[in-house]
């Protein structure tokens, strides 16, 4: 195995998880660090959660986007080093889910950065939160050329 | 002395891998203590090659040069361990290491980056005068700071010096960044303020960083081990003992705040140190 193949291996079994709140109802960041309890335990996979973005290899984003926050989400995005991954979870950071006609809201994530993986629900499971990140490996997989 | 190099050169390859298995076996214990499954004991190396895989992004020159300079400073005090050197001489070495690490994380203007160095430099205020005191109690019992001396000796140290134990055991959970004393930069993945220090490095930068705290954690467990270094089994009974309580430390303790460190571990090595050295002075 060359240096490479040790790094890309190391890639997909340290997925560190930044997560930001586009201004949900906090139902989706409650199931978030419900991934976290001893019940789902979500380091058993090496995915920490991580405060800092220039730390982070995914980015957890959940709610709506609007026009005061895109700002802030475009530059927690820029401030990763590659290579990364973007998951959106539950119905609003998908399409803005019950507000998307609202006036302030832009609307999905996908409106501000390139999103790799959805996560639907109202709120997301903790499980499915767990089955995207193992999805959103799949595409960094994909990415490297390694799928 | 050539057997001596050849050795000091074993340990520092074998330092990290010894290092990174150790940090393994703690997320391990530490998740099992909170009735988690934890990772897989190889995790830390994942955590490191994925970092040198990432892409660099630095703040300026001062930032991409001190995790360097850390890194180097550590595996040299490994290498002098190795070498039987002067304790002083690592002493000096380890302080240069962790000053270029204050030093990179306030070459950017963020606040968690700034105040994580000031904590940073408050836990060195709070380890440095105990270390040395440790150093200087070997020095009254062998007569040199020489490890070599150490080993000459022929006795294990523990009998004579079992506060000053206590003391160095202060210092391990600072430099280990256990709680109570997490306040720089937590050994676990927190946020904010308790990333404080490492705030700002990120890819590569950070996987040095994490490297050298490796490098840290060897050099600390083979301090401790000059205390019983008559016999391996020794060695290997009071280093398990010694990190297992650091582990039972740190999840029953919370964090605390930078004043309380000082008082604590300042006031509490203090005196445990003078108590030693006064008795051990008597008993010569």
């Amino acid at each position: 195995m060359s240096l490479t193949d040790w790094i890309n291996k190391g890639r997909l079994k340290s997925p560190w998880v930044v997560h930001f709140d586009c201004g949900s109802c906090n139902g989706c960041d409650i199931e978030v660090l419900a991934c976290l309890t001893p019940l789902y335990d979500i380091e058993r996979f090496g995915i920490l959660n991580i405060g800092n973005p220039k730390h982070a290899d995914v980015l957890v984003v959940t709610g709506t986007v609007n026009h005061r926050n895109k700002t802030v989400l475009k530059n927690i995005y820029d401030q990763m080093p590659g290579p990364k991954a973007v998951i959106a979870i539950g119905a609003c950071g998908l399409s803005g889910g019950v507000f998307r006609e609202a006036y302030n809201v832009v609307g999905g994530v996908d409106k501000v950065i390139p999103v790799d993986v959805y996560v639907p629900g109202c709120p997301a499971k903790p499980e499915s939160i767990i089955d995207g990140v193992v999805k959103a490996l799949e595409v960094v997989k994909a990415k490297l050329g390694l799928a | 002395m050539t057997s001596k190099f050849l050795f000091a050169l074993v340990l520092v390859v074998a330092a990290p891998f010894v290092g990174g298995l150790i940090t393994g076996i703690d997320r391990k214990i530490t998740a099992r203590l909170q009735s988690r499954f934890g990772p897989p004991i190889l995790q830390p190396f994942y955590d490191v090659l994925k970092l040198l895989g990432k892409d660099r992004m630095v703040v300026n020159l001062w930032q991409a040069l001190c995790p360097v300079v850390y890194l180097v400073s550590s595996a040299l005090c490994v290498f002098l361990f190795g070498l039987q050197h002067d304790l002083l001489l690592i002493f000096f070495v380890l302080t240069v290491g962790s000053v270029f690490l204050v030093m990179g994380a306030m070459a950017a203007p963020s606040p968690y980056s700034q105040i994580g160095a000031q904590r940073e430099l408050l836990q060195m205020l709070a380890y440095e005068p105990l270390l040395i005191l440790v150093f200087v109690s070997f020095s009254m019992v062998t007569g040199s700071f020489k490890i070599a001396d150490v080993y000459a000796y022929g006795k294990p140290l523990l009998p004579q010096l079992p506060l000053m134990f206590i003391v160095l055991g202060y210092v391990l959970t600072i430099k280990l960044r256990k709680s109570p004393f997490d306040i720089s930069a937590c050994h676990h993945a927190h946020q904010e303020i308790v990333r404080g220090v490492l705030t700002e490095y990120s890819g590569p930068g950070l996987a040095l960083i994490e490297i050298a705290h490796w490098f840290d954690v060897v050099l600390v467990l083979g301090l401790c081990s000059l205390f019983w270094s008559t016999s391996w089994l020794g060695v290997a009974i009071l280093l398990a003992c010694t990190y297992f309580l650091e582990l039972v430390i740190d999840n029953i303790t919370a964090r605390m705040t930078w004043r309380w460190m000082l008082k604590n571990a300042l006031g509490v090595g203090l005196a445990l140190s003078v108590l030693n050295i006064v008795w051990q002075s008597f008993n010569n």
